[in-house]
């Protein structure tokens, strides 16, 4: 079964039959998601209207650490079973990974100056996003750093798979420090301590965010299959 | 309408986190598009120079 769909032109069949679908929810959820942060949902009694900010700030935040967390496994699988697919998987993810965690730390930094007076401090939650920020930026570089893509695949598949020893540190790092950052109030044990009416905006933009990933994502792998392919026709290897 | 882009004195915060959002997942899409949309067009036109000329195309690789 996983065989089955790990060919890259059976994989790219299913994935271009869902690509109009997962494009148009993105489309709806998006629609959906901006009427409610910025119409429908209500001022926070403390944060006022800066409230609105974590509609896109926690659904990016969720993103940057939800995509690594796919490069990693796609890495591992790439590691193990040496299958191109899981590469090409790792490689696409990799820039809309490093765009929401970007917005991440920009929306949060937005937020910081009215509400703590600050754009920026060192505790450890913003610090360790920061950190993955540059494992993205790394993982990139060393993506293209060989003339041959094949060559930088295990190098990038190697820091990738060290570096999600980040993300339990960004997950936790609101519990193990004091941090300036407030700990988490939506995954909670006894359920999320978030009103409904401001729960909405962040799922549906949380919904749109990850529906988006999947519809850029089948159009960056479809590139890298092409530039596979593109290597294989000017080498003269081409099978099909 | 001024009340709603003003957003209770906040709106340069909030306004450019949703600028930068839209912006980049914007651009990030249609990089993402140009880029396969450029390969795929290069795919067709080796195949088909190949189909073309399969006498050159081996004398290239030998």
């Amino acid at each position: 079964m996983m065989h089955r769909f790990a060919n890259p032109t059976r994989f790219m069949r299913v994935a271009n039959a869902i690509l109009p679908w997962t494009a148009g929810l993105t489309l709806l959820f998006l629609g959906a998601g901006l009427y409610q942060a910025l119409f429908a949902s209500p001022a926070d009694y403390q944060q006022g209207e800066t409230v609105r900010i974590m509609y896109v700030h926690v659904p990016s935040a969720y993103m940057a650490m939800m995509i690594y967390a796919s490069i990693a496994v796609a890495s591992a699988a790439s590691l193990i079973w040496k299958h191109p697919l899981a590469d090409m998987i790792a490689r696409a993810s990799a820039p809309i990974g490093a765009v929401f965690t970007f917005l991440c730390l920009l929306s949060g930094s937005l937020w910081g100056q009215p509400m703590w007076g600050t754009w920026w401090v060192w505790d450890a939650r913003l610090t360790s996003v920061l950190i993955l920020f540059f494992l993205y930026l790394g993982y990139i570089a060393l993506l293209n750093a060989f003339d041959d893509p094949a060559r930088g695949a295990k190098p990038a598949a190697i820091l990738a798979l060290v570096g999600a020893v980040n993300l339990p540190v960004i997950k936790f790092s609101v519990d193990w420090w004091n941090t300036l950052h407030q700990p988490a109030s939506l995954v909670k044990m006894d359920g999320p301590a978030v009103d409904p009416a401001m729960l909405l905006p962040l799922l549906y933009m949380a919904v749109a965010f990850t529906l988006f990933y999947i519809s850029v994502g089948i159009l960056r792998l479809r590139a890298e299959i092409a530039g596979a392919r593109i290597r294989n026709l000017r080498l003269g290897m081409t099978h099909d | 309408m001024n009340e709603f882009i003003e957003m209770g004195g906040y709106g340069a915060f909030i306004w450019p986190a949703y600028g930068a959002a839209a912006l980049l997942m914007a651009g990030v899409t249609i990089l993402s598009w140009k880029s396969m949309r450029q390969r795929e067009a290069l795919v067709e036109s080796l195949r088909a120079s190949r189909r073309k000329a399969p006498d050159e195309a081996m004398e290239t690789i030998s």
